[in-house]
Order: structure tokens, then C-alpha cells, then sequence
């Protein structure tokens, strides 16, 4: 009998919300997730003050199937998706160029053009360079078109599986793949340029 | 096939492609043509697996050193979570 009601208890415990602590349990390591994914610090905390508000409302609809942690992080994860989807959508509208064809290769033939063709990156050889890169890195991927570092995102930091981003950003196959493609050789350019 | 011999933007898309999913027999063998005669897209394949293992590297484990929130954002936010507490109570 004890034994049974000792369960009850630990189910309890795992399915309980308890709000009040949000903030205090939750609250950095939901921005930290949110920061890697959005570059952005402002971004960042909106996202989280809007994940503790619909998890608020959302309460009901808790169904205790995962920890209150998971649960949150979920949410988030929908908060950046729509964060993506919208600023893709508002920056889409002033960047016409987005698929201009080819800044990289001779229009007939796909050769290299002169201008971009890779050339070597000044070393990196130690810790130090490599932070420094990685910083010129993140400034590159901020840069690029707005679907273009969502996708990347998704899937170099992320590491989401492609259908996930196929169906959260409604892009078909062939266009992610074309994304991929022009994200990579932007960024590959834009190091090239600015990391000297 | 002549056509991926001298062609450098098929080339890296296929370098891309197969740097997350599995091509074709017939694109990786064309790959591998194209790779062996062209220095500069083997210079591209390196610089982009490179580009990969700094953002794994650095990108993806960042979180553990990004600083956490102030304590006054803490604070403000604790608070607009109890007045929305009392709201949805009443």
C-alpha cells in the first residue's frame, strides 16, 4: 500500500507547474538556447518572456507527458520557428537579389568567376584564431538573407533532421537544397573576405 | 558527364549535398572526377568542412559560455509571470 502511494507522489511531483519558480529554475538556460539559435540578445528575451506567457495560458494543456523543462524548451522551439518564419518573410520583401543566379560562376559554363573563386584563408592555428573566426562566423551567418541563415541554422546548429525544416519553414526539398548550397558558398565568400 | 567535369557550381552543390545525406553512385563518381582535376573546388571542399567543424566547434557548444541574464531582468520578469498568475486565478 505504501509502495503504491509513493508513486503516486513521484507522478505528481513530475507533472506538477509550478510557475512562481519559472524565472529562477528555467530562465537562463532558456535564453542561452534561445541566443545560440537567434544571434541576438533582445530577440533572445522576448522570446523567453513570451515562452513563460504561453506556457501560463497553456497550462491545461499540460498533459505531464514530459519534464517541465522539456515542455518549456518545446514551446521555445516554436517561438523560434516563428520568429524565423517572420523575419524571412519580412526581410524576403526587400531583398530581391536573394536568387540572383550567379555571383559565383560564369553564367554558361559554372566556372569559378574571377572574383569569387576560393582562394586559401590566412591560418588558423590555435585557440585564439579559432574563437576569432568563429566570431567573423557568426557575423557572416547574420548577414545572409533571412530563410537562408534559418535554414543553415536549423540545420548546422541545430542539427534538426531536413523534413523537420522542410515542414516548419514550408520549403520544398529542391529549394533547401538550393539554400544549403548558396548559404554555404555566401559564407564561405563572406570569410574569405573579412577573415584576414 | 562533360557537363560536371568543368562545371564548379554543380560540383559544390554536390559537395554540399553529400556533406549531409547520401548521393547518387552516379554523383559521387562524377564528384570524384570533377575533385581530381579541379584544385580549386578540392580548396572549396576543405574550406567548407572547415566552415561545419568551427560551427560545431564553436556555434553549437557556445551556450556554455554566454553569460547569463541580470538579475534586474530576472526580477521584472518573475514579476509580470505573478501578476499574470493573479489574473488567470481570478
Amino acid at each position: 500500500m505504501s509502495v503504491n502511494q509513493n508513486q503516486v507522489v513521484k507522478e505528481t511531483e513530475n507533472i506538477i507547474l509550478a510557475p512562481a519558480e519559472w524565472v529562477n529554475n528555467y530562465a537562463d538556460f532558456l535564453y542561452k538556447y534561445a541566443v545560440v539559435r537567434v544571434n541576438d540578445d533582445e530577440i533572445a528575451k522576448d522570446l523567453l518572456q513570451e515562452t513563460f506567457f504561453s506556457a501560463l495560458k497553456g497550462i491545461s494543456n499540460f498533459k505531464g507527458e514530459s519534464s517541465e523543462r522539456t515542455w518549456l524548451v518545446a514551446i521555445l522551439k516554436h517561438k523560434i520557428i516563428d520568429h524565423y518564419r517572420n523575419a524571412s518573410r519580412m526581410r524576403s520583401k526587400s531583398i530581391t537579389n536573394e536568387s540572383t543566379e550567379d555571383e559565383f560562376f560564369e553564367k554558361g559554363n559554372g566556372h569559378w568567376n574571377r572574383e569569387n573563386r576560393p582562394t586559401e584563408f590566412s591560418s588558423v592555428s590555435n585557440e585564439l584564431q579559432e574563437k576569432e573566426f568563429a566570431l567573423i562566423l557568426k557575423k557572416c551567418i547574420k548577414k545572409m538573407p533571412a530563410l537562408w541563415s534559418a535554414v543553415f541554422t536549423l540545420k548546422h546548429i541545430d542539427e534538426e533532421e531536413t523534413d523537420y525544416i522542410l515542414q516548419e519553414m514550408k520549403i520544398s526539398s529542391a529549394n533547401f537544397w538550393v539554400i544549403i548550397h548558396r548559404s554555404k558558398l555566401n559564407l564561405r565568400a563572406c570569410l574569405q573576405k573579412n577573415w584576414l | 558527364m562533360k557537363d560536371i567535369l568543368y562545371n564548379c557550381r554543380k560540383a559544390t552543390f554536390l559537395i554540399e549535398k553529400k556533406n549531409l545525406t547520401t548521393i547518387s553512385v552516379r554523383e559521387q563518381v562524377e564528384l570524384k572526377i570533377h575533385l581530381a582535376a579541379c584544385s580549386v573546388c578540392k580548396l572549396y571542399q576543405q574550406q567548407s568542412s572547415f566552415i561545419n567543424q568551427m560551427v560545431k566547434k564553436h556555434l553549437v557548444k557556445e551556450a556554455s559560455q554566454i553569460g547569463s541574464l541580470d538579475n534586474h531582468f530576472k526580477e521584472d520578469l518573475a514579476n509580470k509571470i505573478k501578476v499574470k498568475m493573479a489574473d488567470e486565478d481570478h
